[in-house]
């Protein structure tokens, strides 16, 4: 079957596009992007000024909780949320219970993704078996059965010795490692980032160089090894400026940003709720400087990716005290108008380049396809839609978890649609899209 | 005049103004002299109920807060960690709202985690005083300080006031400078490099490491426990080594002024952060804070509950 997206603003920059385009999907394919396509039985889809078509959105870095933490979220949960989110797919992180260290737990994951049949799902396998840090997890499985990058995500990889054998190891895969940075004993039983706000709080605090100082391995260990290196989540502006380093000197680095680190500040811990537990996230939020660099570094180029780490936790979990609440929030429905608003409309960066960093740059690093609407490419599509209001409400997230510190936030530009495999998954009716 | 608190909670010394200040230390005079009497005993809070909800071990603030109680005629009681339920698992919110579905006046909320007061203000009706939470606040604390210093000095506006020990995971410290400087006096802070927070100088503090400047010319050391089981954080080496170099001694005494006077919140370790000379000496006004901490929590306990509008119960 053929669809035809007529005469909406097309923005594709791998193919150097953005412009007014029809875009022809035939079947799970894009077939062809041009200028008056002919229907030629085709259903045809009218896209109204203000929307804009682009290669699927990617989240490389969700937390989807199953197998073992499906109060929290499930794939399907997960996966619907992207949906809603604008992502066509994501990929997610082994911390699992258990964890995601053999082909079994992935092939569960692919199985539950299979029957959710919304979002494609991109699992990453751990680094170390257990992710304890001892011993490399047996990779070649992983690869095999699907897992697209290794990671030991919710902890660094816990030595410069493991470190350096899974870079070597991983680059016979052409895998990534993903690394959560942050050195452990500086870390200590930190909750939020070292800094005034945290100091008249009286929350113990987590220095912006201990994220720094295990990126910095890294990067040099990649540097030597040859490997590929992907900085996860980064929050500190000593953390951009390693990475700004290694690739000035031509390290295999990469690097992604989450929206609220390039949108919010620690002083959200102090007010308007103190105490707040969903302003708690790791790596926490910083300071202006470290916010401003994060900015910098999308403006210039430096960062590769906006990932969310949707990090979704069930309000029990979260209404506790400030230093007993688990880290994290749920980013996948929210990444969109934060981009949008904070960075497209103030002019900070193109909408290309918003589509670099939310398609073309996670389908690059993972070697998944996407990232791009050549034909042949799956068709894998979303609908911006660039000057809708949006008012986030908790209570209406999709995800299985509420725990988000945008709520009641208002942003201009929305999702209107999300299409995988040249099915519509997801439609908000808020959007003008019949 | 002011006669009320503007807030219903006593979360920490950030939520009050300078004149509310004042008015606690003001109305403490009048609950000191009611201690002094033979029947020590108003019917300010009869019918009242009042919860001591303590998560951490605590003699002297437990002890002063259920005697200002007793003192106003509050119904209270203790709930100590030991015999509720939260060694069953449940949170900390759901212990609370057992508590509160009893309907207690107030809860006194001693905690180890930061804002645990706030959180409880967010879901009780009771107005919660926070008797200290976590590295954050311990108001009335300060506020028992303040009113010692003032009885002693007449004043709190020019004093140097030099305060000497961990200031990093101190909520005696955050609540004190924050007081202090609301007031005007001159606020020294002296620790180890180790052992002092981001930020402080910005709180309108002279943060140094050179405990003889500290106290040089000081009106009022204040001293802070160094607790012994910093040394595994590697904060500093050994007591010894402490002791050396920042225990108040009588010669480092020997710089302030004179009539310097010398404070502690208790408990005090002899001969790691004071001397048994000094915390015993003259110039120690320790066991001054204590008295003065029970007027101080009937004060606040009474403002809280209404202060004056509320006084024509009988």
């Amino acid at each position: 079957m053929k669809r035809l997206l007529k005469g909406g603003r097309v923005v594709d920059p791998v193919n150097g596009r953005d412009g007014i385009f029809d875009l022809l999907i035939d079947g799970d394919r894009i077939a062809e992007v041009g200028t008056n396509l002919k229907a030629d039985g085709a259903e045809v889809i009218n896209i109204p000024a203000g929307l804009v078509v682009c290669p699927g959105l990617i989240d490389m870095h969700v937390h989807l909780r199953e197998p073992g933490q499906e109060h929290k979220e499930t794939v399907a949960t997960g996966v619907a949320s992207a949906v809603a989110g604008g992502f066509t797919a994501v990929a997610c992180m082994p911390n699992t219970r258990p964890v995601n260290d053999n082909a079994g737990v992935t092939k569960l994951i692919l199985q539950k993704a299979a029957e959710a049949n919304l979002a494609r799902v991109y699992p990453i396998g751990a680094v170390s078996r257990g992710q304890k840090g001892e011993e490399l997890a047996d990779i070649a499985e992983l690869k095999e059965a699907g897992c697209v990058a290794v990671t030991d995500d919710g902890l660094p990889v816990a030595t410069a010795r493991l470190a350096r054998r899974a870079l070597e190891y991983t680059s016979m895969f052409n895998m990534p490692v993903i690394e959560h940075c942050e050195d452990q004993t500086l870390k200590g039983d930190g909750v939020a980032h070292e800094g005034p706000v945290a100091a008249s709080l009286g929350l113990r605090g987590i220095p912006g160089v201990a994220e720094a100082i295990t990126a910095g391995r890294d990067i040099l260990l990649a540097e030597m090894t040859g490997g590929h290196i992907h900085i996860a989540h980064m929050s500190a502006w000593t953390t951009i400026e390693a990475v700004r380093q290694g690739k000035s000197r031509g390290v295999k680095v990469t690097c992604e940003v989450c929206p609220h680190h390039f949108t919010l500040t620690d002083d959200l811990l102090a007010a308007p709720v103190a105490y707040d537990t969903n302003t708690k996230m790791n790596p926490p939020l910083r300071e202006a400087r470290d916010r401003d660099a994060m900015i910098a570094g999308l403006v210039d180029g430096t960062v590769d990716v906006i990932s969310t780490d949707h990090a979704p936790h069930h309000y029990d979990e979260k209404n506790v005290e400030f230093d007993r609440a688990p880290f994290g929030i749920v980013g996948l429905e929210t990444a969109v108008p934060i981009t949008l608003d904070k960075l497209v409309h103030t002019g900070l960066i193109t909408l290309s380049r918003m589509v670099e960093l939310m398609s073309v740059n996670p389908a690059r690093i993972l070697n998944v396809p996407g990232g791009s609407l050549s034909p042949g490419a799956p068709a894998d599509v979303t609908i911006l839609a660039l000057d809708l209001p949006v008012t986030v409400d908790k209570t209406k997230l999709v995800s299985k978890s509420k725990n988000t510190p945008f709520h009641g936030w208002s942003f201009r530009g929305g999702v209107a649609a999300t299409i995988v495999g040249g099915r519509t998954v997801y439609t908000n009716p808020a959007a003008g899209l019949k | 005049m002011l006669t009320a608190l503007k807030h219903k909670h006593l979360l920490g010394i950030a939520d009050l103004s300078p004149e509310e200040i004042v008015l606690v230390l003001d109305t403490a005079e009048a609950m000191k002299e009611v201690g002094q009497r033979t029947i020590k005993k108003v019917p300010t809070l009869r019918g009242r109920t009042v919860i001591n909800l303590f998560f951490e071990p605590s003699t002297r603030t437990r002890t002063s807060f259920e005697i200002a109680e007793k003192r106003l005629s509050a119904d209270t009681l203790n709930v100590a960690i030991a015999s509720s339920s939260v060694v069953k698992g449940e949170t900390l919110v759901d212990t609370a709202m057992n508590l509160e579905a009893m309907a207690p006046s107030m809860i006194v909320l001693r905690h180890a985690s930061s804002g645990a007061g706030h959180l409880l203000s967010r879901i009780c009706k009771a107005a919660i005083v926070n008797a200290g939470d976590g590295m954050h606040e311990h108001p009335t604390q300060a506020l028992l300080d303040a009113f010692t210093i003032r009885e002693r000095k007449g004043r709190l506006a020019g004093l140097k006031i030099a305060i000497v020990g961990d200031l990093l995971h101190s909520r005696v410290l955050r609540s004190n400078v924050l007081l202090l400087t609301k007031l005007g006096a001159d606020v020294w802070v002296c620790a180890p490099a180790t052992l002092i927070p981001p930020g402080l100088r910005e709180m309108g503090v002279t943060v140094t490491t050179r405990v003889d400047d500290a106290v040089e010319g000081a009106d009022v050391i204040m001293m802070l426990r160094i607790q012994l089981e910093r040394m595994q954080g590697a904060y500093f080496p050994s007591q010894r080594e402490y002791f050396r170099t920042f225990g108040m001694t009588e010669a480092r005494v020997a710089r302030a002024k004179t009539d310097c006077i010398i404070m502690h919140p208790g408990p005090i370790n002899r001969g790691v952060e004071i001397a048994s000379e000094v915390a015993d000496g003259e110039q120690s006004v320790i066991l001054d804070q204590v008295a003065n901490g029970v007027a101080v929590r009937m004060a606040v306990l009474y403002l809280l509950a209404g202060g004056a509008d509320h006084e024509t119960v009988t």
